[in-house]
């Protein structure tokens, strides 16, 4: 176990003119650690979750990763060309619409072969190979390997979309919604499938849910965001089982029982 | 070697906003240590504060005053003030933990549910299961409900998966909120078994537990929580 982090975040703000998108947050996050943030809609934790990411620019701060050689870099400081090449390696984002992160005119296989292509794999056999094993892992058929996404139902897209994802061997994932817009049962799936994968691999992860429960079974860490702020922070548990922030006890207590 | 575990002044209220912010006192002034190798029960009636107590030592809940001095690996920790991930290590390494009830995961086996607690202390997986069958056997679960996720199962089968995953590591600290409350007299006797061979190990266990045989069968010293109790001290 190492002791540094993997990503440091400080004092981040993003502001839309004069509207808070976000505002002065800061935290670490280990490697191995999933990190949920909580919040409804409008909270920030999307505006959070796309300026961690490189997607949107923040107004102010500074957010620095540990490359593989062990240097802390300024993400913000880095060329569009470096942030880019993180983005296809050592990170994976999952978008809460897989049509957002699958190309859906190509097949299953070339989806999961395209990102393997992007870290300088040229042969066929190894990648078709590869991308076999991938779809396995996501329980999805080897036959359905040519099949294009647009053909699967949403809890196969939204499993290809994490094959893609995790097929470069990524040490961070940003995941948004992951199991927004699933029906339960696949939802259920969706959620053993990345509990084991996340565990097995040791992916770091920054996982952005209103879903307390997927947040409880994901995430050993968790932050509750409202109106751009951070209200509460702590052990995921901690958290939900005794939370403190008013708009906490708000939430909490608005879960229906089943 | 130091105590593994000792608390002082350690107290604890809930402040409800949804209601007009009242605060409720819960325990105060909460001052106790437990030996290696000893089994001291938590006493007291519902309501005391004996599990509000059991979740700060596990970091579930978190402490308003107070000290929570963890013997962790050598090192002395105060777990009322340790970070998130100082109190994940320390309970995969130092404090475990047997709760009331099973928090199940979904199409995850019992099997596995009981092994993970060795994997992720780096055991392979292979061992790891080795000992939860040994465990699930012990505590008599039928073999045929090993391999199926323990969602479905009664109660008292729940109960003793959840009793098996408590029990299969080396935890030096382990923390018991009424194991034995859903099991029948034959289980009752293999827990009160494999607490004594805790005992034996040199493990330090502090627990609640309601039926007074076990309790009689287990307990080296009774710590009445009603002494801590919050209007008491702050007075």
């Amino acid at each position: 176990m190492t002791d540094e982090p993997l990503l440091r975040v400080n004092s981040l703000s993003k502001f839309y003119g004069s509207r808070v998108g976000c505002e002065n947050i800061s935290f670490d996050l280990w490697p191995g650690e999933v990190l949920a943030v909580v919040g409804e809609s409008g909270s920030g934790k999307t505006t959070l979750l796309n300026c961690l990411s490189t997607r949107l620019m923040p107004t102010s701060g500074a957010v620095s990763y540990r490359m593989r050689d062990g240097v802390f870099r300024d993400l913000y400081r880095m060329s569009e060309a470096e942030r880019r090449f993180l983005m296809r390696t050592d990170w994976g984002f999952v978008h809460q619409n897989p049509a957002d992160g699958l190309r859906m005119t190509v097949s299953a296989g070339a989806n999961v072969g395209e990102r393997l292509m992007a870290v300088g794999d040229r042969h066929y056999g190894n990648i078709r190979a590869t991308a076999v094993d991938w779809l396995s892992r996501v329980e999805i058929a080897e036959d359905r390997i040519d099949d294009e996404p647009r053909a699967f139902s949403g809890g196969m897209r939204q499993r290809l979309q994490i094959a893609r994802n995790l097929v470069t061997g990524p040490r961070l994932v940003f995941m948004d919604e992951p199991t927004g817009g699933l029906d339960v049962s696949v939802q259920a799936r969706l959620l053993d499938l990345l509990r084991g994968l996340v565990t097995d691999l040791g992916l770091a992860a920054i996982v952005v849910t209103h879903d307390l429960a997927v947040a409880r079974l994901l995430s050993q860490r968790m932050m509750v965001m409202k109106d751009g702020h951070v209200v509460e922070t702590g052990l995921t548990d901690r958290v939900l089982d005794d939370p403190r922030a008013p708009y906490t006890q708000l939430l909490v207590s608005s879960i229906l029982q089943v | 070697m130091a105590t593994p575990l000792v608390v002082s002044q350690l107290a604890k209220s809930f402040t409800m906003h949804l209601r007009d912010g009242i605060r409720l006192p819960v325990v105060a002034g909460v001052s106790f240590s437990i030996r290696a190798g000893e089994c001291a029960v938590l006493g007291g009636p519902s309501g005391a504060g004996k599990s509000s107590i059991l979740k700060m030592l596990y970091g579930n809940y978190s402490a308003d005053e107070g000290q929570i001095i963890v013997d962790h690996g050598g090192r002395l920790v105060d777990l009322a003030k340790a970070s998130p991930r100082a109190i994940l290590q320390i309970r995969r390494d130092t404090i475990g933990y047997v709760s009331q009830f099973l928090r199940t995961v979904p199409r995850v086996s019992a099997l596995d549910v009981v092994a993970e607690p060795l994997v992720a202390r780096g055991e392979t997986r292979a061992a790891a299961q080795d000992r939860a069958r040994e465990l699930l056997g012990r505590l008599n679960l039928p073999e045929k409900l090993w391999a199926l996720p323990p969602a479905t199962f009664s109660g008292g089968e729940q109960q003793r998966v959840n009793i098996a995953r408590g029990f299969i590591t080396p935890h030096p600290v382990l923390l018991l909120d009424e194991p034995t409350a859903s099991l029948d007299a034959k289980n009752r006797e293999v827990v009160i078994e494999l607490i004594a061979d805790k005992k034996a190990a040199g493990v330090a266990l502090l627990g609640i537990f309601h039926d007074a045989d076990v309790r009689e069968a287990v307990a080296d010293r009774i710590i009445d929580v009603t002494e801590f109790a919050a209007g008491k001290i702050a007075a």
